[in-house]
Parts: C-alpha cells; structure tokens; sequence
C-alpha cells in the first residue's frame, strides 16, 4: 500500500512537467499561426492607429517571453482572458459548455468501453469461430466509418424514419433551464432534483450522440482487446488455472480479461484525445451545445482568447485522464511501482 | 488389479496442421498403480507432455484425442462431460507445470489464488475457511503465511513452484502429473523440490506421473520409468532395471549419452539422427531408422509390446 500511495504521488507531480509543456505548446501555435486577431477583430481597413492603440491594449507589443510569463501567470489563476468578440470572460463561456462535453464523451466512453471490451473478448474465446468473424467485421466497418456519417445515418434513421429519437439538442422544449442550475451535467442536476421525466428526456437527447461517438471507438477497442486477449489465453497461468478446475467463463472473464486490460487501459488513455477530437464533429451534427461547438464557432469569429481558452481545457483534460489511467493501472497491476 | 488408478488403453491424439496430421501420441497403452511414481521420460516432442496434458482434457485446440480410452478409477475421462472433467481438475488429478514463473496469475495475490481454487470445488467454504487451510498448507511447505498476500512476482522460483504445488494438493488428488516441474529451477532448488515431491508422495499417499527429459531426476524419484519416443513407449519397466539393464535400443542408446562421473568415459556416445518426423513417421518401428541394431522385420511392421524380465519393450528383438 505503501509502494502504491508513492507511486500516485511520483505520477502526480510528473504530471506538472507534462501540463507546462502542453500549454508553452498551446501558446507557440497560437502565435505561430497566420492570421492577425488584431486586424481580425477591427476588420481589415482600420486605421494604422487604431490597430496600434488594440495591439497596445492586449499587450501584443510586449517582448515574447514577457506575453509568455503573463500567460502562464494567468494561467495559473485559472485566468484565461477575455473574449475578443463577447463581453465575457473565457472562464465563464468554458464552464457553462464543459459539463455538456464531459457528459457526452464519459457515455461515449463507458459505451465504446462495454462494447469493444465485451465484444473483443468474446470473439477471442470463440476464435475463428463465426461469432469471431462477425465481430471483426462489425470492428473493421466501424472503424472505418466517419463520426459525422454514421451521426447523420443514425439522425436519419432513429430521428426521421422511425421517429422515436430526437436529433439536436440536449433537453427537449418542456423541460426547463431553472432545472439545470446545479451542476451543468444535467443528468445529475435532474437526479438531484429526483425530477425523473426531465431525466428521461435528458437521457433520450444524450442517447444518439453517446452511441455516434461510443459506437465510432468501439471497433479499435475490440481489435486491441480481442489482439491482447488471444495473447493472454496461451499464458501458462491460464492452463494451470484450467488444470485447478476453474469454470472456463471465469477463466476468460476474470483471470484473461485482466491481464488483457492493462494495454485497454493505456490505449483509452490515448483515445481521450481522439474522443475529443470525435466529440467536436459529433456536438456539430447533433447541436450539442458543448465545447466542440463552442471552439468551432470562435474559430469562425477568430476569438483567439477562447480558441487558446478551449484548447488548454482539452489539453488539461487529457494530461488529467492520463493521470487517472496509470492511477489505475498501478492499482490493478501490482508490479507497475516507481 | 485394484489399485489400478489409470489405465490408459491405445490413446492416440492428434492434431491437424497445415501439411497433414501431427500423431503426437500413437497407441499408448500404460497402467498406473496406486501410490507409485512413474517416471515419463523421452525428448523434447516424443509426445510425453501431450500425454499428460490429454489425462486431463487439456489438449489446446486443434489438439484432440483420437481414440482410446483413458480410465480413471474404472470411469473414461475421454467420453466425459465438459462438467465431469472440471470436477477432476485439480480436486482428484492436480496438474504442476513446466514454468513455475508463469503459472500463477501475476495480478491476483497468492492467498486469493488459493481461495478460487478452494471455493471452486468446495462449495460452502467460506473465506476465512479457504485462507486457514491455504496458511496450513503454505506452512507445510516450508513459507510464512504472511506470503498470501504477497504477489507472485514477489517471490523466487523455488517458491513458487512449492506454491504451485501446494495448490495442486490442497484439495487431497491422489494423482498428480508433474510436466517437468524443474526444468527451470536451478539445481540446488530442484533437488530440493524433488525431496520435497518424495515426501509429499508419501504423505499424500500420491501417484505421480513425473514426466522430464532428465534421466537423473526420475532415477531419484521414480518407481517405474516409462520412455517415450515417437509418440508411442518404446519401454516400461522398473526403475533400476531400466538403469542397469535397459532392453530397447533407444533407452541403451539415451543411457550411454548421459556423462557419468564414476565411468571413465573417454567420450560420450551421442545418439545418431534426429527425432522423427511425426506427419510422416518411418513405416514399422518409428526408431528404426536411427537404431544401431535395425532388422528386416523393423522396416515394415511395427514391434508389438512384449514382456520380458519383467520389462515391456516394443522391440522386435525380444520377439
């Protein structure tokens, strides 16, 4: 326990490196690349003098390496500016969108987790058998299918054809704002309140969207569990607990998944990024009122302060997920120690 | 014979590759007493690890058995139910493997890998009840009970194969089939171990099958010797008779490359050839076409078992 509690801690303060590194990035790019938010924001014929006074004002005249300590040292207070097109903070546009995003991609992620791993492991225990085949049919078809196309097949499908499903939006017209005033994540403000049909309607809204994005990862995670499981099924151990009479379902779902989990766990690490990544074009098809549409609305406008804003979070969410990860697995693999 | 514990009667297993049949056992016929040590011994891919692998049902597909019959205590295990089988993994024929470094799952402590075991085939037993007798059991073998918690990478190998072992015999098997126990301990470790398999045999009132390639290892501890070659025995007998006077041309043959540190051997007499191929194997005898003493009769019809002073040699020279 002891070895685990340093192990977190040695883990935790890497992580400080790794956020540092991410944001210098952040700040390189944004300067890097063409475009001037000056001009951007007064129109391309303002005065000479004007975009001298802006520039003066937003501290873009400043040495580099001075912008760049501000920056940190306001982002380090949980500042990140102000809108260039809005009154209103960065700080404040995140967190009203944040929970929105957050919610969609944990019910991607639990659903691509269910289904690649269940599924992944099944078809390894049934190799070359036809349950095998078709589950990696279904994972290689999946895979290669755009998030926005099987989005838009599944709006035209469950929300046009068949009708039972709504296509945009987060909560239905009768269920109210006032209701959502606790958390942002609206499946725990509804249960908060125990307000169950306004739950049911979040629940219908989240439902499309979760499976676009859920449905999208789940054909990689089955490769990678079903590759991993096979391995893990020819380990000696797994033999020898087969020749100690253990039932073969407990054998594959306990003792195999197991083993088979640690690079699952690693590789989910890895496909938060690309979640994200799906999130944005899955929010846009559904007009889900999340980050995703929150950064490619700013990009239009040019709102550097946001755009910068968005991708930190995005990047600090995926240091954070990669941080609970290697958690994880250090509590699940007793021989991963600093 | 009553105390016949298994009789395994012309077993054949098979298992279907590319290019043809792989027959890894071809016709084994061999009985086993209760409370002996049988001594299994041949080189690598005579077949002998898939015979003991085939007594519990555990041939990794394609492998399957052919035909034959193996009786346990008077029951077939080929024609058993997937149920039945479980029931006799582990409770009344336990299994210890090559590798004692991965044969214990490394993500499960040591306690909790005894526990399943217990609470598998003993319905009922609770856990505290499970973790007293794995700690009785540790302490018979010489580890501190405070080792269940521990992981099995925390410990040597020696240890772990007298954990391994200790798992096997938990649940009182009186068969139990060694695949070359310590093959990767080192030779302190395995001496010590197969002290250990002695007393425990004796203890236990145990069978063991101890299947090796080394001959010092079943010298020590056999009862009877079995040696394989092809897939099929090429002699059983006692285990000083198979010292001292061995009758099949490849047991003498396999004798006479073993260093020997009282003889004074100017050299060692290595056996000529290779093992043979088991897709094709040589018509007749399948050691015809390395033996020393090869006949007519070899070429073209395949030695029965005969008897002779008291051994059983497939080996038309005791015609």
């Amino acid at each position: 326990m002891r070895h685990l509690a340093k192990y977190i801690i040695t883990r935790t303060l890497l992580t400080i490196p790794m956020v540092l590194i991410l944001l210098s990035i952040v700040f390189l790019v944004l300067r890097i690349m063409p475009g001037d938010p000056v001009s951007s924001m007064l129109g391309g014929h303002a005065p000479e003098k004007v975009i001298e006074q802006k520039k003066e004002e937003l501290g873009l005249n400043e040495p580099m390496a001075v912008q760049y300590v501000s920056y940190l040292w306001q982002v380090a207070h949980l500042d990140l500016g102000e809108s260039m097109v809005f009154k209103q903070r960065v700080t404040t546009a995140i967190a009203d969108k944040l929970p929105a995003t957050i919610e969609l991609t944990a019910c991607g992620m639990i659903i691509t987790l269910i289904l690649g791993v269940f599924l992944g492991a099944y078809a390894a225990d049934r190799r070359r058998q036809v349950q095998d085949s078709m589950i990696r049919l279904y994972g290689i078809v999946i895979y290669c299918i755009p998030v926005y196309w099987l989005g838009l097949m599944l709006q035209l499908i469950f929300g046009i054809w068949l009708d039972v499903m709504p296509i945009a939006g987060r909560t239905g017209p009768r269920v109210f704002a006032s209701t959502f005033e606790q958390t942002g994540f609206y499946l725990i403000d509804t249960l908060l309140i125990r307000d169950f049909a306004a739950l049911k309607d979040v629940m219908i809204h989240l439902t499309l969207p979760a499976f676009t994005l859920g449905l999208t990862l789940s054909g990689i995670f089955i490769r990678l569990t079903r590759a991993n499981m096979l391995d893990v099924l020819k380990a000696d151990y797994i033999i020898a607990a087969e020749a100690r009479g253990i039932r073969h379902s407990r054998i594959v779902y306990r003792h195999a998944l197991k083993n088979a989990f640690i690079p699952i766990l690693t590789m989910m690490g890895l496909q938060v990024a690309l979640l994200m990544a799906g999130a944005i074009l899955t929010e846009t098809t559904f007009s889900w009122p999340g980050m995703g549409r929150l950064l490619l609305e700013r990009i239009y406008l040019r709102d550097y302060p946001t755009i910068q804003g968005v991708i930190i979070v995005f990047a600090l969410i995926v240091a954070g997920v990669s941080l609970v990860v290697d958690i994880i697995y250090a509590m699940i693999d007793p021989r991963i120690r600093y | 014979m009553n105390n016949t514990i298994l009789d395994i009667q012309d077993l054949k297993v098979e298992f279907p590759i590319n290019i043809g049949t792989v027959r890894a056992v071809d016709g084994v016929s061999l009985k086993l007493n209760q409370g002996e040590v049988m001594g299994l011994v041949g080189e690598s891919g005579c077949g002998k690890s898939t015979l003991g692998f085939s007594i519990l049902r555990l041939l990794r597909p394609p492998g399957r058995i052919a035909s034959g019959r193996i009786l346990y205590h008077g029951r077939d295990i080929v024609s058993m139910d997937e149920k039945e089988v479980l029931k006799l993994r582990g409770r009344r024929i336990a299994m210890i493997f090559q590798d004692p470094l991965t044969s214990l799952n490394p993500l499960f402590s040591i306690g909790r890998q005894f526990v399943e075991t217990l609470q598998t085939h003993e319905k009922g037993i609770n856990k505290k009840q499970a973790i007293l007798q794995a700690e009785s059991m540790l302490e018979s073998l010489g580890i501190s009970k405070e080792r269940l918690q521990e992981f099995p990478h925390q410990m040597s190998g020696g240890m772990r194969q007298r954990i391994m072992i200790g798992m096997g015999l938990i649940l009182n098997p009186d068969l139990l089939i060694a695949d070359e126990p310590t093959t990767s301990l080192d030779v302190i470790v395995e001496a010590q171990f197969l002290d250990l398999l002695a007393d425990l045999c004796r203890q236990y009132n145990l069978t063991i099958i101890l299947i090796t390639h080394n001959l010092g290892n079943v010298a020590q501890l056999a009862d009877r010797i079995t040696v394989m070659y092809g897939g099929t025995l090429a002699e059983v007998g006692l285990s000083g008779d198979i010292f001292h006077t061995p009758l099949h041309p490849y047991t003498q043959g396999l004798l006479a490359s073993i260093p020997n540190i009282k003889l004074d051997q100017p050299e060692l007499s290595p056996m000529e050839g290779s093992p043979p191929d088991l897709v094709n194997p040589p018509t007749g005898c399948v050691f015809h076409p390395r033996c020393p003493q090869v006949m007519d009769i070899c070429t073209r019809q395949r030695p029965p078992a005969f008897q002779k002073n008291g051994h059983q040699v497939s080996c038309w020279l005791y015609r």
